[in-house]
C-alpha cells in the first residue's frame, strides 16, 4: 500500500471543483485523489470547504464548474444512488437517520434489499444487518427503534449503513467526532481492514493524532481552495497547522488579563429526563468559562435548558445571587443571558430579513413609542452603532442576512444581543463554519467582552480554541459534567481523556 | 406581464428609504394587482351596461366585504407560517348563535356583542388546542370546520333563523347617505388598522419573524405560541363580525350558510401576494386582491354566470399565483445557466 | 416503537369493540346481518379512500381533492352510462381509473415538480373539480334509472355473499399492505416523510415519490368516484361533500402522524371503521343524521390531542441507560 500505488490510477479524482451558494464561495477549484488501499486525510479549518466537497462526491451538491473521475473515466454524480454505481460512500458528519425505523432499515434505506418477485427481503436484512453490527463488535440490537439509541450509537449504525454498500472508496467526514477512544480504536482497525481490501479512504477530522495515527497521504483546503498535498510521513504537525490556518498559530488568541470579580450565575444539580444531570458550575464576572466535549455530550442542551428552551426536572440556577426561576427565553433575557446558538443559519438569524431587523428583533418593544409603534430613527441607530462596532461588513443595513458570509452572520447574531446589555454571553460553537478572518475577530471581541465586565460561556469542540480563551473549562461526557480544570491546569491530553469517559472510572465500562 | 411576488414584506424604515423601497414594491406585485383589476373592471364595463352604475358598483361591495374581513385576519395567520380552514365554520355557527338569541328576543346591540364574543372563543379554541398540544394548525382546523359547522347542523338540521329585529337589519342593509353600505365601510375601517397592526408596530414584526424563521424567532425571545394564540383567536373575532354582518344583510340563517369560504379566503390573502410558506405579505396587497375577486365574481354575475363556476376560476386563480412566480423564475435561472454555457448545477 | 404501535392499534381495536357493545345494548339490530352487511359495504369506500390519504400524509403532505375527484370522475362515468347504457363494466371501471390516475396526476405535477404546498394544490383543484362537476352535467341529475343496469348492479353483485364494492376493497387493502410493508418504493415513502433531508442522503428522490402518491391517491379516488355513483344509484353536483374529511379523520384516529412518516395501514383500517360504525350507528339509536358531522369533527380532534404526545419529538437520548429509559432491545 506503499510505493507502488504512486503509480497506480486514482480511484476517484476531483479537478477543478467549484461550488458556490448565494454569494458564498464554498469550494473554489479544488483536486483530489484517492488511490486504493489508501488513507487520504482531508485537512482544513470549519469552513474550509471539506464537508462541500464530501456532499458533491456524493451526488447530493451538483458542483458550478470542475470534473469528477472515476478509475480514470469522468462520471457525473447526479445524487447519492449514482455514487453508490461508482463505488462512493459516504459517513457524513451530521447523522442522518430515520428516528422512527429499525435499525436495519436505516442500514439499508435507499438500497433496500429484495427477494427474487421484487418483495423485500426483510429476513435477509436484518441477518446482513446483524452481521455488519458484529463485525463493528457492536452490541445494538438491529431491530431496535433508531429514537432509543443514543448519540455514539446512532454513529455506529452510520457506519454500519456505508459497510452495507460494496464500495471502493470510502469517505468519513468526521466520524470520531462522538465516539469514545475504545470505539475510536475499533474504528482504525475496521479502516485498516478496508484498506487491506484495497478501497480507497477519504478520512476527514481535524484531530491531528487521528491523522497521524491513520493517513497515508494529507490534501489541505482552506477557505475553498486547494492548498497542497503530500505524504503524512513527510510533515509535521505544525506544518500542518500552518497550511490550514495561513499563518502562524502563536498569535492566535487573545487571551485578555481581566481580573475575575465575584459570582455571576451559579448553577447547582441541573437535571432532566433524557439528556443531562447533575450539573453545576458557576461563572464569575469577568470569566471565560469554556465547555468541552465530544459531539452529543450534552453542552448545547444544557445552554438551551438554561437559556428556557428546554426542560429542566431538577436543579437550581441563581443569577447575581438570586434565585432565578426556569422560564422563557424572555424572562431569561431580561434577566440578562443570552444566548449566541451553534446552528446560525436556523436558530440564530432569520435569513429573509434585513441586518438591521436581525439586530433590533429582541429590542424592538423597548425601543418603540408607547411599547407598541416601531420607532425606525431608534432602530437604525441601533443598527449603525453595531455594524460599527462588530465591523459587520455590508452595503447597507437594508440588505438580507442572506446575502452575508457565515463570519458576518455570526457578528450580526453576537451584535443583536449585545444590544440588549447582557451581563452573561452563552456562545455554542461561536467559531464553526466561519472564515480564519472572522474567527480571530470573534476571539477578539469575546476579549474585548469580558474587559467590559461581561461574562461568558463558551462551548466549542475546538481545543485549542477553547484552551486559548478560557479561564476554566468544564468538560463534558454522557449529560455529565466530568472535569473541572483551572488554565493553569490545562492539558490536551487530560481533557480529552475526560470527554471520552476515561476520566470517570466508576462508568468507564462502555456499552 | 411579469407577475413576481413581493419576496420581502413590506418593512417600515426611515423616510427616504421607505419611499423608495415603497416604491419599488409598487413597481412589482401591487402594481400588477391595479392592472388586472382595471382590465377586469374594464371587460365587466363593456360586458354589461349596469357596470358602472354607482348604486350597482357600491352594492358590490358587499359581495367582498365579509369574506375581505376574514383575508385580513387570513394574512397574519398565513404570514405566521399557520393556515385557518375553520372561518366559514365559525361564520355558520356564530350566524346559529345570533339567529338563536334574535328568535329569543334578544335586543341588537347584544346580538353584535354576542356573535362576536363566539366568534373569538372559537378562534381562541383553534389556537389553545393548537399551542397547547402543539398539534399542527391544518389538522385542527379540519377537525373545527367539521365541529363548528357540525353544531349549527345539530341546531338547524334543515331549519332556518328567519326572525331579527329590524334595527339589526341596518347593519347589512343600511347605507351611509343613500350610497356607501356600512359593511364596506367596516371593512375599509378594519383594513386600515390592520395595515398599522401588521406594518408599523411590535406585533406586526414578530409575526414576520416568526413566520421566516420561527425558531429563530423564538431564540430571540419573541413568544411564539402567544402569538400563535392571538392570531387565531383575532381570525375568530373577524369570523364573528363577519357572520353578523352576512345574518343581519341575509336576515337568515341556515347551516351552510359561507360554506365554501375558506377556500376562497385563502385564494384571496396568495393571491394578494401573501406568501403561503409565511413570512411575508402586505395589507393593501390583500385589499387589491379582494377587490379583484369582487369585481371579478360581479361582473361574472352580470353575464348571468352561475356561482359555482365562480369556484372554477377561484381554484384556478389560487393555483396560478404560486405557481406562475416559481416557473418564471425557474425558467429565468434556465436561461441565465444557458447564457452562461454552463448546463451543470 | 413496533410494540407501541400494535398497542395503539389494539387499544383502537378495544374501544371499538366497546362501542359496537354499547352500540347492541341500545339497539340489537345493529348487530343483525343486514346491519353488518351494509356497515361493510359503506365502510369499503371510506377504508380505500382512507388508505390512500395515508400515502400523502405519510409524506407530509395531504389530499384535500379526493372527494371532489370522486365527484367528478364519477360523473363523468355516470353521464357516459346515460348516453351509453350498456358499456361494459369493465370499460367503465378503466374510464374511472385513467380519469381519475389523470385528475391526481394534476395535483402530483404541481407538488412534486412546481413545488407548491399540498395544501394549497388540493384546495385549489378541489374547488376546480367540483366546479367541472357542474359544468359537465349542467348542474342536473342522474338518476338511477338513467344509468345502465350493468353499471349499477356491479357494485352490489354478490359472490360468496358479499358485495363486489367489498372484494374490491379488499384487494386495494392488500395491495396498499404489500406496497408499504414489502416493496422499496413503499418503505421508501416512511423514509421519506420521517426525514426528508436524511432522504436524500440515501438517494431517495422526493419528485418521483410524491407524484406516485397522487398518481396513486386520483387513481383510487377515480374507482371510488364510479363505486359511490353506483352503489347510491345517482349522480349530482354536491356528491361525497366534505367526504375528504373523514378520510382525513379515518387516518387521524388510526394513529396516522400528521407529521409525516408515521402509520400503519390497520390503524387506518381501524380508524375507519371506527367513523363508519358511529355513522351507521346513529340512525339506530335514533340520532339524526346531522349529528355526523359535528362528530366526525369531534373525533377528530379527540384523536389529534391523543396522538399528539407520540408525535412531539423527545430530546436525544445522552444520559446512560441506568439512569434513563432503555436503550437497545426495548422495541425487540
Amino acid at each position: 500500500m506503499t510505493s507502488q500505488s504512486e503509480t497506480d490510477r486514482p480511484i476517484l479524482s476531483l479537478q477543478g471543483i467549484k461550488k458556490h451558494f448565494g454569494g458564498v464561495k464554498a469550494l473554489d477549484g479544488v483536486d483530489l485523489d484517492l488511490y486504493p488501499g489508501e488513507v487520504v486525510a482531508l485537512i482544513g479549518e470549519n469552513g474550509a470547504g471539506k464537508s462541500t466537497a464530501v456532499k458533491i462526491m456524493t451526488g447530493i451538491y451538483r458542483p458550478d464548474a470542475g470534473r469528477i473521475f472515476v478509475a480514470g473515466e469522468e462520471v457525473e454524480v447526479h445524487d447519492t444512488r449514482d455514487a453508490w454505481r461508482h463505488g462512493i460512500t459516504a459517513v457524513h458528519q451530521e447523522t442522518v437517520m430515520f428516528e422512527d425505523l429499525s435499525v436495519a432499515e436505516n442500514i439499508f434505506m435507499g438500497h433496500l434489499e429484495r427477494r427474487a418477485g421484487g418483495f423485500l427481503d426483510w429476513k435477509g436484512m436484518r441477518r446482513r444487518a446483524a452481521e455488519i453490527l458484529r463485525e463493528l463488535e457492536s452490541d445494538i440490537d438491529a431491530d431496535a427503534a433508531m429514537n432509543t439509541l443514543s448519540v455514539a450509537q446512532k454513529h455506529m449504525v452510520e457506519i454500519a449503513r456505508a459497510l452495507s454498500h460494496d464500495s471502493r472508496v470510502m469517505i468519513l467526514d468526521e466520524p470520531t467526532a462522538a465516539l469514545s477512544q475504545a470505539e475510536i480504536h475499533e474504528l482504525y482497525g475496521i479502516i485498516r481492514r478496508w484498506q487491506a481490501q484495497g478501497k480507497a479512504i477519504l478520512y476527514i477530522s481535524h484531530k491531528f493524532d487521528e491523522i497521524f495515527a491513520i493517513a497515508d497521504r494529507w490534501t489541505c483546503f482552506r477557505d475553498g481552495a486547494w492548498v497542497g498535498q503530500g505524504r503524512i510521513a513527510d510533515v509535521t504537525e505544525d506544518d500542518l497547522v500552518r497550511l490550514m490556518v495561513g499563518r502562524s498559530v502563536a498569535q492566535l488568541f487573545p487571551k485578555p488579563e481581566v481580573t475575575i470579580g465575584e459570582a455571576v450565575l451559579e448553577i447547582s444539580g441541573l437535571g432532566n429526563a433524557r439528556e443531562f444531570d447533575g450539573i453545576s458550575f458557576t461563572l464569575h464576572k469577568g470569566e471565560v468559562l469554556g465547555f468541552y466535549g465530544l459531539v452529543g455530550a450534552g453542552r448545547t442542551e444544557v445552554m438551551e435548558a438554561i437559556f428556557g428552551l428546554k426542560p429542566i426536572d431538577r436543579g437550581e440556577m441563581r443569577m447575581n445571587g438570586k434565585p432565578m426561576p426556569h422560564g422563557s427565553p424572555r424572562e431569561v433575557i431580561d434577566q440578562g443571558i443570552v444566548y449566541v446558538p451553534e446552528d446560525r443559519q436556523h436558530a440564530g438569524v432569520i435569513l429573509p430579513m434585513s441586518i438591521r431587523d436581525n439586530l433590533t428583533l429582541p429590542l424592538t418593544r423597548a425601543l418603540a413609542k408607547n411599547g407598541v409603534f416601531l420607532n425606525d430613527r431608534a432602530e437604525q441607530a441601533v443598527g449603525n452603532r453595531f455594524r460599527e462596532r462588530l465591523s459587520i461588513k455590508c452595503a447597507s443595513l437594508d440588505q438580507k442576512v442572506s446575502e452575508l458570509s457565515g463570519g458576518n452572520q455570526q457578528k450580526v447574531v453576537i451584535g443583536k444581543w449585545l444590544a440588549t446589555h447582557p451581563g452573561v454571553i452563552i456562545l455554542d460553537e461561536p467559531t464553526k463554519g466561519i472564515d480564519v478572518g472572522s474567527k480571530s475577530a470573534v476571539h477578539a471581541f469575546i476579549a474585548e467582552l469580558v474587559r467590559d465586565g461581561l461574562s461568558v460561556i463558551m462551548v466549542s469542540s475546538e481545543l485549542p480554541e477553547l484552551m486559548g480563551m478560557s479561564d476554566r473549562i468544564i468538560v463534558m461526557h454522557q449529560g455529565h459534567t466530568v472535569r473541572e480544570l483551572a488554565r493553569a491546569d490545562f492539558d490536551a491530553e487530560t481533557i480529552v481523556a475526560a470527554a471520552t469517559g476515561l476520566g470517570r472510572l466508576q462508568e468507564k465500562r462502555h456499552a | 406581464m411579469t407577475l413576481t411576488h413581493p419576496s420581502r414584506p413590506v418593512r417600515p424604515m426611515p423616510k427616504s428609504a421607505f419611499e423608495t423601497r415603497l416604491l419599488a414594491l409598487a413597481a412589482r406585485w401591487e402594481t400588477a394587482l391595479v392592472v388586472i383589476l382595471v382590465v377586469i373592471c374594464g371587460l365587466n364595463t363593456a360586458a354589461s351596461p349596469y357596470f358602472l352604475d354607482l348604486h350597482n358598483l357600491f352594492d358590490s361591495t358587499q359581495i367582498f366585504s365579509e369574506k375581505g374581513l376574514l383575508v385580513l385576519s387570513m394574512t397574519l395567520i398565513v404570514i405566521t407560517g399557520d393556515i385557518d380552514l375553520s372561518v366559514a365554520s365559525i361564520i355558520a355557527l356564530t350566524g346559529t348563535f345570533v339567529g338563536f338569541l334574535a328568535l329569543h328576543g334578544v335586543a341588537t346591540p347584544w346580538l353584535v356583542v354576542g356573535g362576536i364574543a363566539v366568534g373569538t372563543a372559537c378562534g381562541a379554541f383553534n389556537g389553545g388546542v393548537i399551542v397547547r398540544f402543539q398539534v399542527p394548525a391544518i389538522v385542527v382546523t379540519i377537525g373545527t370546520m367539521s365541529l363548528f359547522r357540525g353544531i349549527s347542523y345539530i341546531v338547524l338540521g334543515d331549519q332556518a333563523y328567519t326572525r331579527f329585529p329590524e334595527s339589526f337589519a341596518e347593519l347589512g342593509q343600511g347605507t351611509l347617505g343613500g350610497y356607501v353600505p356600512w359593511e364596506f365601510l367596516i371593512y375599509l375601517a378594519m383594513a386600515a388598522v390592520f395595515a398599522v397592526f401588521l406594518h408599523r408596530t411590535v406585533f406586526g414584526r414578530d409575526l414576520f419573524a416568526i413566520g421566516n424563521n420561527a425558531q429563530a424567532a423564538r431564540y430571540s425571545g419573541i413568544r411564539v405560541q402567544n402569538y400563535r394564540f392571538l392570531v387565531f383567536t383575532l381570525s375568530g373575532a373577524m369570523a364573528g363580525l363577519a357572520a353578523v354582518l352576512f345574518t343581519s344583510r341575509v336576515g337568515a340563517v341556515r347551516p351552510n350558510m359561507a360554506q365554501g369560504w375558506e377556500l376562497e379566503v385563502v385564494a384571496t390573502a396568495v393571491l394578494g401576494g401573501v406568501a403561503i410558506m409565511g413570512g411575508s405579505g402586505t395589507i393593501p396587497g390583500v385589499v387589491l386582491a379582494t377587490f379583484v375577486f369582487g369585481m371579478l365574481s360581479f361582473g361574472l354575475g352580470l353575464i348571468n354566470v352561475p356561482g359555482i363556476i365562480m369556484s372554477i376560476v377561484t381554484g384556478t386563480l389560487l393555483i396560478a399565483a404560486i405557481a406562475t412566480p416559481i416557473v418564471v423564475r425557474r425558467l429565468r435561472l434556465a436561461l441565465e445557466r444557458r447564457r452562461e454555457g454552463n448546463p451543470r448545477g | 416503537m413496533r410494540k407501541l404501535l400494535r398497542a395503539r392499534e389494539a387499544a383502537l381495536a378495544l374501544i371499538i369493540a366497546g362501542l359496537v357493545g354499547l352500540i347492541t345494548l341500545r339497539a340489537p339490530v345493529f348487530l343483525s346481518m343486514g346491519s353488518l352487511d351494509t356497515i361493510v359495504t359503506d365502510g369499503a369506500i371510506l377504508s380505500m379512500m382512507a388508505l390512500v390519504q395515508m400515502l400523502a400524509i405519510l409524506t407530509r403532505g395531504i389530499d384535500l381533492s379526493v372527494s371532489a375527484n370522486m365527484a367528478l370522475t364519477g360523473m363523468v362515468v355516470a353521464l357516459l352510462s346515460r348516453a351509453h347504457p350498456d358499456m361494459a363494466v369493465g370499460l367503465t371501471m378503466a374510464l374511472a381509473l385513467g380519469l381519475g390516475l389523470l385528475l391526481g396526476a394534476i395535483n402530483g405535477v404541481l407538488i412534486a415538480y412546481v413545488r407548491i404546498p399540498p395544501i394549497v394544490v388540493t384546495l385549489g383543484t378541489m374547488s376546480v373539480f367540483r366546479g367541472l362537476v357542474f359544468q359537465v352535467s349542467g348542474g342536473a341529475w342522474v338518476n338511477a334509472h338513467e344509468m345502465g343496469p350493468g353499471f349499477i348492479g356491479f357494485p352490489t353483485a354478490r359472490l360468496f355473499g358479499l358485495t363486489s364494492i367489498v372484494w374490491i376493497a379488499a384487494l386495494v387493502i392488500l395491495i396498499g399492505w404489500a406496497f408499504l410493508a414489502h416493496v422499496r418504493k413503499g418503505r421508501e415513502l416512511y423514509a421519506l416523510g420521517g426525514n426528508p433531508v436524511a432522504a436524500r442522503y440515501v438517494g431517495i428522490d422526493d419528485t418521483h415519490n410524491l407524484m406516485l402518491v397522487y398518481a396513486i391517491i386520483g387513481l383510487v379516488a377515480g374507482l371510488c368516484g364510479y363505486l359511490w355513483v353506483a352503489r347510491y344509484a345517482v349522480a349530482y353536483t354536491e356528491i361525497a361533500l366534505g367526504f375528504e374529511l373523514n378520510t382525513v379523520a379515518a387516518c387521524v384516529i388510526g394513529g396516522v402522524g400528521m407529521a409525516g412518516g408515521r402509520g400503519s395501514v390497520l390503524g387506518c383500517l381501524l380508524g375507519a371503521l371506527f367513523l363508519v360504525i358511529i355513522f351507521n350507528a346513529l340512525p339506530i339509536i335514533d340520532v339524526s343524521p346531522f349529528w355526523q358531522q359535528a362528530i366526525s369533527g369531534f373525533v377528530i380532534l379527540a384523536a389529534v390531542i391523543l396522538n399528539s404526545r407520540g408525535d412531539r419529538p423527545l430530546g436525544k437520548l445522552i444520559l446512560r441507560r441506568t439512569e434513563a429509559a432503555p436503550v437497545a432491545g426495548a422495541a425487540s
